[in-house]
């Protein structure tokens, strides 16, 4: 019976990420577009583009291979898998020891090698340049990000998010470190997932495009299927940063329903706490050349060697 | 009869089949009967070392060799791990060279050497003296050079193979200098007495790792001795370019452990710093080079550079834990380090492979003559992806599962007391999370140009399916990486029997564990499980396609590319290789090269093309072998007026000589 009761749990969860993931861009979106003084779209309207993206007939390149058709759900089962394997109402989860923080950095990596490829499969100008810059990104973002890992591992002596979580909240302390490493990862989110500075959400045409450019090709239901892992993988990094960096009202190992419910609502606060910061960041910059990204991530980079070195050389620092 | 003369036997038919085929090659289609013995030897020997037998080496001694010598062998828990790689790689080697080997326009020149270059790499395993090894050590390294060699009409093949020779000469002088000191004046050759002796003084353990570290890392291609092996393992075939890359440099990697971890008695924890610091290096370098290359083959010997390097920094943290006595993290990172090199093994030689078919198919190993290749070859380019995914340290493949142990090793690194490595080891560790990140750059690159795309030339169009003995070679890689990716428990036990021997610990048994997860220390600190992640992966896709079939449309047309409206039906509007390396070469490249962009821009007016070139440097020709290279020239020149003397000066030279020998032999010690 607990075991079927874990299990419903871990489903809740998947299916949490996928539900709360449109709804996430949609509220970003009405709150960018309320800060510059514009109605905006309803906050739902994410899901209604979606639906209407699946109902649409594909269109498909003449020689688009088997891999530019699989691809797309390649990339949702990966990045699906890695989303629901941040804790985000509740820690302990059945499967959450079965990948850890590295594994999930991989697992974005997956997706993000299926996603370059898809975009040289056409044979267009436009996809090989979104396929070449995003490897540039990830090429410093990814060691980036295992740095930031390295940092929280070395603090609370695991790479288990369940683990990190509550040691996170049996040792609140402030430490140079962690401030290095909380920089670090924003600035990676930043740029995983194509945020100004870095790229342009709402563009569709611009010469520095990344993302939009390797899914340019992209139409109907495939669309679809990858906006909505794009989506998750947003969700993914303010899971990763709530759980790590503010991981009050996480429900424990075998909690019961009420602190779960509990736990949904932190979350659901924490994702609008964070997306309204991310939509006032959004608006209050410009974005970048493109060849100055990898200055911008090298800086995460070097944040969080910096991190790992003051760990190396003192255990409280 | 004991696996060991099992195998000793195996290897002297393998001696047999190499003078066999010499004798049968002239004669006509001997290559299939050559390879299938070839491949079924191999399959004995495999067996010789997976057999379960007990945790004592054993030993033999042949009267070859040395007088009242002899040739000592011995199979212990570490060669039986090598045995292992090398003879699966051999024999999968030999049953894609069954259907490659036909299109082989002069058999004669590799059939011969092929088994006898087996037979070399499988004698360094079990060799157990100083002498042995070494002549086993030679004789792999020229057997392989006569196969670099085998397409000799190609000026460049001679220069590969010119260079590879002066590389192997120079590796084995130092290794023959490191036995000479581990040896002793005594002289005891036997590794057994070795052992047993003890290097009393401070610099001469170091100097004898230093030696080893020159003489197997030349073979196994660390910076900056790595020059050799991106222009030596192209230039052979390619079922040689996978034993060379995927095997030979593991031999390489035995040597170097059997020396360090084993001959040269307890470590000091300095040792494991110039195996940190060049390992790192190496792999930056490796990938950063990769990553440049338009010649697959290249790329692919570049990356072989960079899990040398990886292997190296995983030896040398073990190495760090082991002389600070701390045995778990050091049996974690000799684990991690020995799983990579069965892991690279597999798909390194799986990567040759599919760059063999695509050569036989298009005669091209330039990408950018390539494209389009997932259409006309469709299984070969499945196959190469997987093995792109597994290189590139992705889960659920086995790449991912040996990186990841190695990240844990480094997150138990802070409790290292010396200052020294607590630098360090973090510096290592940003530079393994780089070249992870850059390989994966690397192989979308690779695959994304080659396989994808519209092709770029006639050739590439025309190019046709491999034929089903390569395919079968390449599956069973495929396989191979697979399950070692979903259940690597049982390899990590495999490999725990060497880690108890040489670093004097082990991991927890991870057969037992539930669900065939792995916890390589405590559940609390990590736990991967590879199996369950691809089952969710597998899941959460299937599940969104059924979804979204049930809540969208099946309507699917074929159209012309969108490409915002302005398609070019002209393949060359494509990205190619190199202008999707610009980016990270603009980024990065600078620490590994030099880049010259030459751009001739004709001014108005003006009709003729607009031109523009790039022009790479590497640094190491640059700033190591070039100034070596002049002052040989500049020694030779200066050596050569000696050809031109008068009898009464060579008279003086003779006298000369004379005495300073004589007063050497009065003043040494």
């Amino acid at each position: 019976m607990a075991m079927i009761f874990e299990f419903v749990v871990q489903g809740a969860q998947m299916i949490l990420v996928l539900a709360l993931a449109p709804l996430l861009i949609g509220f970003i979106r009405k709150v960018k577009a309320q800060l510059l003084r514009r109605r905006g779209p309803s906050i739902f309207q994410p899901y209604r583009d979606l639906l209407r993206l699946m109902r649409k007939e594909v269109v498909l390149a003449d020689n688009a291979s088997w891999l530019f058709r699989s691809a797309p759900y390649i990339i949702f089962g990966a990045t699906w898998v890695a989303a629901s394997l941040v804790p985000t109402f509740g820690t302990g989860l059945m499967f959450n020891w079965s990948a850890d923080l590295i594994a999930v950095t991989a697992l974005l990596g997956s997706a993000r090698f299926f996603l370059a490829l898809a975009g040289m499969d056409v044979g267009t100008s436009f996809g090989g340049i979104g396929s070449s810059r995003e490897t540039m990104f990830a090429s410093i973002a990814e060691p980036a990000m295992i740095m930031i890992v390295f940092v929280v591992a070395l603090i609370d002596g695991s790479t288990q998010l369940t683990e990190i979580a509550a040691h996170m909240l049996a040792h609140v302390e402030l430490r140079v470190s962690l401030g290095l490493a909380l920089i670090g990862l924003v600035i990676v989110a930043i740029a995983e997932n194509g945020r100004i500075p870095v790229d342009n959400p709402a563009t569709h045409l611009e010469l520095t495009m990344v993302h939009e450019a390797m899914v340019l090709e992209y139409s109907g239901r495939h669309l679809a299927v990858i906006e909505l892992a794009a989506a998750m993988k947003l969700l993914l990094y303010f899971s990763l940063v709530a759980c790590i960096f503010v991981p009050w009202g996480l429900a424990p190992h075998g909690a019961d329903f009420g602190a779960m419910t509990f736990g949904a609502a932190a979350y659901v606060i924490k994702l609008a706490v964070g997306g309204f910061l991310l939509a006032l960041f959004e608006i209050s910059t410009a974005k970048m050349r493109v060849f100055r990204v990898p200055d911008f991530l090298g800086a995460a980079l070097m944040l969080g060697l910096l991190g790992t070195l003051l760990l190396f050389v003192s255990r409280s620092l | 009869m004991t696996p060991l003369t099992a195998a000793l036997w195996s290897i002297g038919a393998l001696l047999g089949v190499g003078g066999l085929a010499a004798a049968l090659a002239r004669g006509g289609d001997a290559s299939r009967f050559i390879y299938c013995l070839c491949g079924v030897l191999c399959l004995i020997l495999f067996g010789a070392a997976v057999v379960p037998r007990t945790a004592v080496a054993l030993t033999a001694t042949l009267p070859l060799g040395l007088p009242w010598i002899g040739a000592h062998f011995r199979l212990d828990v570490l060669s039986a791990f090598f045995l292992a790689v090398v003879n699966l790689g051999g024999a999968i080697a030999s049953l894609y060279a069954i259907g490659y080997g036909a299109h082989e326009k002069h058999p004669s020149r590799i059939l011969p050497f092929f088994p006898a270059f087996l037979a070399g790499m499988n004698l360094v395993l079990l060799a157990d003296d100083a002498f042995s090894f070494l002549v086993a050590w030679e004789f792999m390294s020229l057997s392989s050079c006569a196969l670099v060699l085998a397409h000799h009409h190609d000026a460049e093949n001679r220069r590969a193979g010119f260079i590879y020779l002066i590389m192997a000469s120079f590796g084995t002088l130092a290794l023959l200098m490191a036995f000479g000191l581990l040896a002793g004046s005594v002289g005891g050759y036997s590794f057994s007495a070795i052992r047993e002796a003890t290097l009393g003084e401070y610099w001469k353990p170091g100097l004898a790792l230093a030696l080893t570290l020159l003489g197997a890392g030349s073979k196994a291609g660390l910076v900056p001795l790595h020059i050799w092996l991106p222009l030596a393992h192209p230039a052979a075939p390619s079922h040689v370019s996978a034993l060379m890359s995927g095997v030979m440099t593991k031999v390489a990697v035995y040597g170097f452990v059997r020396v360090a971890f084993d001959l040269l008695g307890p470590p000091a924890f300095w040792w494991s710093m110039p195996l940190l610091t060049i390992g790192a290096i190496t792999t930056v370098l490796g990938i950063l080079s990769a990553t440049i290359q338009s010649d697959l083959k290249k790329l692919l010997a570049y990356s072989t550079i960079e899990n040398v390097g990886i292997i190296f920094v995983a030896l040398g943290l073990a190495l760090a834990f082991k002389a600070n006595g701390m045995a778990l993290p050091a049996a974690l990172a000799f684990t991690a380090a020995l799983l990579h090199v069965f892991n690279h093994s597999l798909f390194k030689s799986l990567l040759f492979f599919g760059a063999g078919a695509v050569l036989n198919a298009t005669g091209e190993r330039d990408i950018e003559r390539l494209g389009g290749l997932i259409h006309s070859m469709p299984r070969t380019a499945f196959l190469f992806l997987g093995a792109c995914v597994a290189i590139s340290a992705l889960p659920p493949l086995n790449g991912f599962v040996s990186e990841w142990l190695i990240f844990q090793a480094v997150l138990l690194s802070p409790s290292l007391p010396q200052w020294s490595l607590k630098l360090l080891v973090p510096a290592a560790g940003v530079a393994l999370a780089l070249s992870a990140a850059l390989c994966a750059g690397c192989f979308v690159r690779a695959f994304g140009v080659a396989f994808l795309g519209r092709p770029r030339s006639i050739t590439a169009k025309n190019a046709r399916e491999t034929d089903l003995w390569s395919l079968a070679a390449m599956s069973g890689l495929l396989a191979l990486c697979l399950l070692a990716g979903l259940l690597p428990s049982y390899l990590i036990d495999t490999i725990s029997p060497a880690a108890r021997a040489f670093v004097g610990g082990h991991v927890p048994t991870q057969g037992d564990i539930p669900w065939m997860s792995i916890v390589p220390i405590a559940e609390s600190r990590s736990s991967y499980n590879g199996l369950l992640v691809f089952i969710f992966i597998l899941f959460s896709a299937f599940l969104s396609a059924w979804i979204v079939r049930l809540l969208g449309t099946h309507a699917l047309r074929r159209g012309p590319a969108w490409d915002c409206g302005y398609p070019d039906p002209s393949p060359v509007t494509q990205y190619t290789g190199s202008s999707f390396a610009e980016p990270i070469r603009r980024a990065l490249g600078h620490v590994a090269f030099v880049a010259r962009d030459h751009l001739d821009m004709p001014p108005p007016g003006d009709t003729r093309p607009a031109r523009f070139g790039v022009e790479i440097r590497d640094r190491v020709w640059d700033y190591v072998y070039s100034p070596i290279q002049m002052s040989v020239e500049f020694g030779a020149d200066q050596l050569n007026k000696t050809h031109f003397l008068t009898i009464q000066g060579y008279l003086t030279l003779v006298f000369i000589a004379l005495v300073s020998l004589l007063l050497v032999v009065a003043i040494w010690p």
